[in-house]
């Protein structure tokens, strides 16, 4: 339990009422805050990734700290233009009279972030909502500790601590933290909390984003070119084990491919393999572990399943005191197991055969809709084919994951991986009330008033449908022969 | 419960024959979903020539059968023909015609802009409808606010399910008539009911939910909705205030006060004037004022007027009449008051200055009664308004820039109109949605092909320009040139890959 919680957040809310989160400066002032603590603490965050999840400093380089740097500088350089209000154009029926909407804060914001990527993803919505302005409350994983407390001791310090708070803690903690009112709640995790959540947030009207998983397929197209196939296996490799070993809500959960190219493509994959994490890979110190032993066991629960391990064609061996797990491929696993019926979030890779390589997107939408789907084809008919028919938060065509660092692109669930979206601009929408704002003068026309009677029909009549002859000649008293229609 | 007298029995039976015959219950329910789903999965509602011709067909029920919708908003809250043609019928209408206009427009995927970390690459944002959405509208604008929402699903592509209120129990039927009769009712659908069939609806898995009512029920659904991780849009209300400064036009600032409180279903609307705040000195001018425009609308005897919605059933008049009971209210009375329980009707009426503790002063009025709050300094007006939860819409009477821009950057609002009321609603390149207890999500125009809409990303990339440094084994190297990719740096990169070291 979090003892003085209650004043806690009363002084947020306090600190919101004075406006002072309002100002462009403040902002700004928070986003270098966060610059510089990433800058100078650089190696305490290694040590903490590496602590909590083995994340080699290359790895939580490219995934945490230089992803979130890319962030904060798009939020420095853009801040003062997302705030400006947008002029908006009025129809000739509001004449005269000028629109625009403006962004506001929304108020106090709770944030829960998740302990596979425990930075990023903890800072990244936090960037968003301190640049539109909100006081924010952020409650890390307590699956990753290390970086749980690193951002509990570091971030008051380099942040305004009146304005944002780390509250750490288990279920406990967020179970209270959902009992007070909240004016936005943004949470990454599982489908199963998002619920709880939810369901919480329901009692105080409260708005939800849910930045879930689930299980996120890549379809891979015969390719000829053997210079195409080495690029596509390394950034498949990449897409799987790389982000964590598996263990990130766009990593790949398992592939699509044809039965006829199968063979090859375990082939490269191996090979990739090798390359990128030697003989032995439970030694490699550039691949994660997983993150706590209640994940391997579940995790090697999946393998227990005697058809899913008679499917296993490289990998499959798990080193307990290590909490590592080798990187595992499985050629066509019993699609009603549990390891093609739940998200992975692991090293296992299954495999999917399919005759031809268009069946796929059948497959695809017979399931719940994935995060992010991943293509890899050169073949245009193909692309437009997944695009127009399947649903998914993001399509990736030929890479994996890099879509998380384009700004540009929201970033975001659709169904059971859920919904509302963030980075970039979306991150301060998502953390804005876009407030519609209409301004007119005291010239006026008598026909909107009572009593109603025919003429005053007319006026509108000719106003709504646009007719703005009849409307002149009303106007000049020209009634006669304008009957109604 | 004991059930010794006959009259509890009776209604006990009588009930039971009721749920035999309900439209929708649990089970049929989820029959209605799974079929819109089959008609969604065959991909027939994503062409934009279903979407056009349903729309199109929307504007003709509407143009054809304009005095059945008339005649049935009469009998449900007995609108005058000519609100209705102008909040009703124009206003759906017009919503058509927007959609008819920009909706090949908006379909198109969206370009987005890729930069040197994802080099070299292309992108787009593709708008996809959602899947099978349910709309539950509200009472007081029981086609519109049936019709809008549908008609942003339809535009978006979605397959949909409306639950029109059962308080406006002629429109909700002739809706359940009429819709089949003028669009694909494969994927449209009208489901009539009260709270079980409401029930029996939110107990199915959506892909969206649009409500628009109170915030009581607005947590029940939001709550339902949880259950199946729905996102949900929640067009709720609030105590809208007006700020009335005393530099204005005051005779068009008190008629178009008028016609956005009693003018739109007699202050039933989401939007409607609650309380006006105004200073000490301006209120009795403003209320004089007040007094002389509502006579010249409607006449010496309100009650006998036309020109005015009734309130829409007894139980609402009741609440209001509780409202106006209250022994710290009744004596506050300025103008008004009398009302006819036969007919379930109440004259506007003014009440100047009832206490903070009053329950009309707390709860949503919805209803022909308009409070007058009076402050020293029209400034003050800013405090009472924040102290409050947020409303759906804020209004300003003022000449005033300076308090013009106050009132925009302190107060928190769903929709701000500065020197008139209600019109906002009417304009469809604004969004409109509430915030915090007002609601959450906007609809109309673009906003409500959005709401209705998923936003995919799409990363388009080749096989070339493959970065080895994003590979293990992982390197000192690999890290330099990471971090200038992902600082758009684009020196530090090329000195990076031909070896030059850097700090």
């Amino acid at each position: 339990m979090v003892v003085g919680l209650e004043q806690s957040l009363e002084e947020l809310r306090e600190t919101f009422r004075l406006g002072k989160t309002r100002s462009a400066s403040w902002r700004k002032s928070q986003m270098r805050g966060i610059l510089k603590l990433l800058q100078e603490r650089e190696d305490d965050i290694f040590t903490a990734l590496n602590q909590d999840l083995g994340k080699h400093p290359v790895e939580s380089y490219r995934d945490e700290v230089g992803v979130t740097i890319k962030s904060v500088n798009l939020a420095l350089s853009s801040i003062e233009k997302w705030m400006a209000s947008k002029k908006v154009e009025m129809p000739m029926i509001a004449y005269p009279t000028k629109g625009e909407l403006v962004p506001e804060p929304l108020g106090l914001v709770l944030i829960f972030s998740s302990w596979n990527f425990p930075l990023v993803l903890a800072l990244e919505p936090l960037i968003g909502a301190i640049s539109a302005g909100n006081t924010v409350v952020l409650k890390p994983s307590e699956m990753a500790p290390s970086c749980s407390s690193f951002l509990a001791k570091y971030l008051p310090i380099y942040l305004d601590n009146k304005a944002v708070k780390v509250i750490e803690g288990g279920p406990m903690v967020g179970h209270q933290l959902l009992e007070h009112q909240w004016d936005k709640i943004f949470f990454t995790g599982s489908a199963r909390v998002g619920r709880l959540i939810m369901a919480a947030a329901a009692k105080n009207l409260t708005p939800v984003t849910m930045e879930l998983g689930g299980k996120c397929p890549a379809v891979v197209d015969t390719l000829a070119s053997f210079e195409e196939q080495k690029v596509m296996v390394n950034r498949i490799v990449g897409g799987k084990w790389g982000p964590c070993n598996g263990q990130a809500c766009i990593a790949i959960d398992y592939l699509l491919v044809e039965e006829k190219f199968a063979p090859v493509l375990i082939d490269l994959l191996r090979k990739t393999i090798k390359k990128f994490y030697g003989e032995n890979t439970k030694e490699s110190k550039s691949i994660s572990k997983i993150v706590n032993r209640k994940q391997f066991e579940r995790l090697s629960n999946l393998l227990q399943d005697p058809m899913v391990e008679a499917s296993i064609v490289h990998g499959g061996s798990l080193d307990d005191d290590k909490l590592m797990i080798e990187p595992t491929i499985l050629l066509n696993p019993p699609l009603e197991s549990e390891i093609m019926t739940e998200e992975i979030f692991g090293p296992l890779l299954p495999i999917i055969t399919v005759n031809n390589i268009q069946e796929s997107v059948d497959f695809i939408k017979s399931r719940p809709k994935p995060l992010a789907l991943y293509v890899f084809t050169t073949d245009e008919t193909l692309k437009r084919l997944v695009i127009a028919e399947t649903s998914s938060g993001s399509i990736t065509f030929n890479d994996a994951i890099i879509q998380f660092a384009c700004d540009t692109l929201p970033f975001g669930g659709i169904g059971l991986s859920g919904f509302g979206r963030y980075h970039g601009k979306f991150s301060f929408d998502n953390f804005s009330h876009e407030k519609a704002i209409m301004r007119r003068n005291f010239t006026d026309f008598g026909f909107r008033y009572p009593p109603w009677n025919d003429l005053k029909l007319q006026f509108i009549r000719a106003v709504y449908s646009l007719q703005y002859l009849k409307l002149i000649l009303l106007l000049l008293g020209f009634k006669s022969g304008l009957r109604r229609r | 419960m004991s059930l010794t007298s006959t009259a509890t029995k009776q209604q006990v039976v009588k009930e039971a024959e009721e749920k035999k015959t309900m439209v929708v219950d649990s089970k049929n329910a989820a029959s209605l979903v799974s079929e819109l789903r089959g008609t969604f999965s065959t991909g027939k509602t994503r062409s934009y020539e279903w979407r056009t011709t349903q729309i199109k067909n929307i504007i003709k029920l509407v143009e054809e059968r304009e005095s059945d919708i008339f005649e049935a908003l009469r009998s449900d809250l007995s609108k005058p023909e000519l609100e209705s043609f102008v909040s009703e019928i124009s206003m759906t209408k017009a919503s058509c015609k927007t959609m008819l206009k920009e909706l090949k427009h908006w379909m198109k995927p969206e370009p987005a802009k890729t930069k040197l970390t994802t080099f070299p690459s292309s992108a787009e944002i593709v708008s996809e409808p959602l899947g099978v959405v349910l709309v539950i509208s509200a009472w007081n604008y029981p086609v519109l606010l049936s019709l809008d929402p549908v008609i942003g699903a339809i535009a978006a592509g979605n397959a949909v399910v409306l639950k029109p209120s059962e308080v406006a129990p002629a429109t909700s039927s002739l809706l359940a008539k009429l819709l089949p009769e003028y669009v694909d009712k494969s994927a449209i659908r009208v489901v009539e009911g009260a709270v079980a069939e409401t029930t029996a609806l939110l107990e199915q898995r959506w892909d969206k939910i649009l409500y628009t009512g109170n915030g009581k029920v607005g947590r029940i659904v939001m709550a339902a909705a949880a259950k199946h991780l729905t996102p949900v849009v929640l067009e709720l209300g609030g105590k809208n205030p007006v700020v009335v400064d005393s530099n204005v036009n005051l005779k068009v600032a008190v008629r178009r006060i008028i016609a956005g409180k009693w003018g739109c279903n007699n202050g039933q609307a989401c939007i409607s004037p609650d309380y006006i705040i105004t200073t000490k000195s301006f209120a009795p001018q403003l209320i004089d004022a007040l007094k002389s425009t509502l006579e010249e609308f409607y006449g010496k005897d309100p009650l006998q007027s036309k020109d005015l919605s009734r309130i829409v059933n007894s139980s609402h008049f009741q609440r209001l009449a509780q409202l106006l009971d209250d022994d710290k209210v009744s004596g506050k009375i300025v103008h008004g008051g009398q009302r006819d329980e036969k007919r379930i009707k109440i004259a506007p009426t003014l009440l100047l200055d009832v206490p903070h503790n009053s329950l009309i002063m707390k709860e949503e009025i919805f209803g022909p009664l308009l409070l007058i709050i009076t402050v020293d300094k029209v400034e003050d007006s800013f405090v009472i308004i924040n102290s409050r939860s947020k409303p759906l819409a804020a209004y300003l009477f003022t000449n005033d820039k300076a308090l013009e821009k106050k009132f925009v950057d302190s107060i928190s609002a769903g929709g701000m109109l500065i020197n008139d009321t209600c019109l906002h609603l009417a304009v469809h390149t604004l969004p409109f949605g509430g915030v915090g207890e007002s609601g959450m999500g906007s609809y109309h125009g673009k906003f409500s092909f959005d709401t209705f809409s998923h936003k995919k990303a799409v990363l388009y990339r080749s096989f070339g320009g493959d970065a080895s440094a994003r590979y293990p084994p992982y390197t000192l190297k690999k890290q330099r040139v990471l971090r200038a990719l992902l600082n758009g740096d684009i020196i530090g990169l090329i000195l990076t890959l031909i070896g030059w070291p850097r700090k």
